[in-house]
């Protein structure tokens, strides 16, 4: 037994060496990436701050009739946000909209490439599972500090996070969907003389949607779910009034901050949940 | 010149198919085979050419290798020996050989499918689904909606063009797919059993409307099928196969009147005689009573009712070739069976 603690595997270390390899010579393609991220994120929060908020408002709304057709989930959605208005958290759900629809740009962007790349690739996923598996389960708060290291505290590492977290979703999602396409399909493409272009554009894409919107709607619900803990690496939004009740033991701050998180979760996945 | 020939084409499923090979050639079955070198005998040493305008129909059990040897024409099987030669347009390709762009352009312009469970896309409408060949071989706007309209309408389903295919019935959606291999306008269409999915009353009027579209279209047609009576019915040959194997090759008469197999022979008992046989396979030596004089092709479906005039002369080009009596016909019914 003392044999066995004597000899420390170093896995600590050699975490630390790894991550201080990264810093040093990786440092041009991090810094690159937080200016993208950085440029996104602005974006989006001019797109939601800049108008007036009742304009913002009317504009979800009518996206959401766009998508139902019907009355109850839009006006649900309204009177949500007039909810928000009135509890005065207008600022902050748009900074954590923000980073949930960047999370969405980038998990979406990078997921579904690389579930189809995957399910193309069957020795790939093979490999890419255990690694979708460790993201998924290391405990969020691990990650969040190299996330510091390299991209300082903000919106950005917040954002990383998030993606780490999410980006496994929309990735088995995609593979799931396309690998799963009707052979009977592929194989009438085949017989019909389709490229592999043509194959994935007009047969595996569309047969794989259900699924890759799947992906979209869980990327957006866990998107949401990072929200406090990227308020912990100082990214702005609906987590920081809860993290900061949380240090003053503010019972009434953090469930009014609390409670508008769950509004707008609910409005986001009823909002996401049409008819195909 | 033939549409499409198989020179003695071998398809093997598995990672050695060149181990397979030897076993093959020394005659072994495919239980054999596969336990010795794990490979499974798709298809052996099959020799067939189609002509064109022709429709052969290739017909066994199920596991007998039609179907894979239908799909080596437009290279869905891999061929492990042997060429599928495919006529485009006068130059005898081998699919087997060719390069993924030549194969590309045979199956966009030369070869189209029909399948047996449809293969179409669920998301689309059927006009979508009838112009999927099209699309794919790149032609596009009014042209094609054009042809689309024009197909549609010739298997009847001219008002159904913007329904979902999930809306049709299984018989109309098999129409959808003709329609869909029709629209390529390629010589040669592939037909893997396209109406086995169908319920029988369907069927027949589906095997109706291939003929009447074929004597219009003339289209080159491999057809692949289980079931002899749709075989005599629709083939003008047949490449009847076992075990990988073509048994036999010859019109709906000759494998009738003259199976090469106990394998086949089985099969022609259990058909209905009815739709083969000819005043000329029913007659026997002698002279009618001068009642009635029949043409040695009637069929005996629209022979028997005269049968009731007395003994008929079968005749052929003016001259008397034997008779036929209530008793003949019965002694030649009795004959299969």
């Amino acid at each position: 037994m003392d044999w066995l603690t004597e000899h420390k595997l170093p896995v600590g270390d050699a975490a630390e060496a790894v991550f201080d390899w990264l810093q040093e010579h990786g440092g041009w393609f991090f810094d690159g990436m937080a200016v993208a991220m950085e440029a996104l994120i602005e974006a989006i929060l001019w797109l939601l701050q800049t108008p007036h908020e009742m304009l913002v408002v009317l504009l979800f709304t009518a996206a959401t009739a766009a998508l139902h057709r019907s009355w109850q989930v839009p006006l649900m959605v309204f009177l949500g946000f007039l909810f928000i208005l009135n509890q005065g958290y207008w600022e902050e759900t748009t900074e954590s909209l923000t980073l949930v629809l960047s999370a969405c740009v980038v998990c979406m962007g990078v997921g579904v490439p690389v579930g189809i790349f995957a399910a193309h690739n069957p020795g790939l996923y093979r490999f890419l599972r255990p690694v979708l598996d460790l993201m998924q389960t290391l405990p969020t708060f691990v990650y969040l500090i190299p996330a510091i290291v390299f991209f300082g505290i903000g919106m950005v590492p917040g954002l990383i996070a998030t993606v780490i977290f999410v980006v496994p979703a929309p990735i088995r999602l995609t593979h799931l969907g396309i690998s799963s396409t009707p052979k009977a399909l592929l194989e009438a493409a085949d017989a019909f003389g389709a490229t592999p272009g043509q194959k994935l554009w007009k047969v595996e894409l569309p047969s794989a949607l259900p699924q890759i919107m799947a992906g979209l709607n869980q990327t957006i619900m866990l998107s949401l779910s990072m929200v406090v803990i990227a308020a912990l690496v100082g990214a702005d939004g609906l987590g920081v009034p809860v993290v900061r009740a949380l240090n003053r033991v503010d019972t009434g701050l953090g469930f009014e901050a609390g409670l508008i998180i769950v509004v707008v979760a609910i409005m986001l996945d009823r909002a996401l949940r049409w008819k195909q | 010149m033939s549409a499409v020939a198989f020179e003695n084409v071998s398809i093997i499923f598995g990672d050695r198919p060149a181990s397979a090979l030897p076993l093959a050639d020394a005659g072994k079955d495919r239980g054999e085979i596969q336990s010795e070198t794990g490979q499974v005998l798709g298809a052996h040493d099959c020799t067939l050419s189609v002509e064109e305008g022709e429709i052969v129909v290739l017909m066994g059990l199920s596991g007998s290798g039609k179907s894979t040897l239908l799909r080596a024409v437009n290279g869905l099987n891999k061929v492990a020996r042997g060429r599928v030669l495919v006529n485009d347009d006068g130059d005898m390709v081998d699919v087997a050989s060719c390069t993924a762009a030549r194969l590309r352009r045979i199956r966009q312009r030369r070869v189209a499918m029909v399948f047996q469970q449809f293969g179409l896309l669920p998301w689309r409408t059927v006009a979508e689904n009838v112009g999927f060949g099209l699309e794919l071989a790149g032609q596009g706007g009014k042209e094609r909606t054009e042809t689309v309209k024009r197909q549609l309408a010739l298997v009847g389903l001219a008002d159904w063009g913007d329904r979902k295919v999930g809306e049709l019935s299984g018989g109309m959606q098999q129409r959808v797919g003709l329609a869909r291999a029709f629209a390529t306008e390629a010589p040669v269409l592939l037909m893997d059993e396209p109406f086995s999915a169908l319920d029988p009353l369907i069927r027949t009027r589906l095997q109706d409307e291939l003929l009447d579209l074929q004597s219009e279209l003339k289209r080159t047609i491999l057809f692949v099928s289980h079931d002899l009576d749709e075989a005599f019915k629709i083939g003008n040959r047949i490449a009847i196969m076992e075990g990988g194997r073509i048994v036999q090759t010859g019109t709906p008469r000759e494998i009738f009147s003259n199976p090469a197999s106990d394998y086949v022979a089985d099969f022609v008992a259990n058909m209905n005689p009815l739709g083969v046989l000819t005043a000329r396979d029913v007659m026997e030596p002698g002279t009618g009573n001068g009642a009635g004089e029949i043409a040695a092709e009637t069929p005996i479906r629209d022979l028997m009712p005269r049968l009731k005039e007395g003994p008929l002369t079968v005749t052929e080009a003016g001259a008397a070739l034997g008779r036929v009596t209530s008793d003949s016909v019965i002694a030649r019914l009795c004959a299969n069976s």
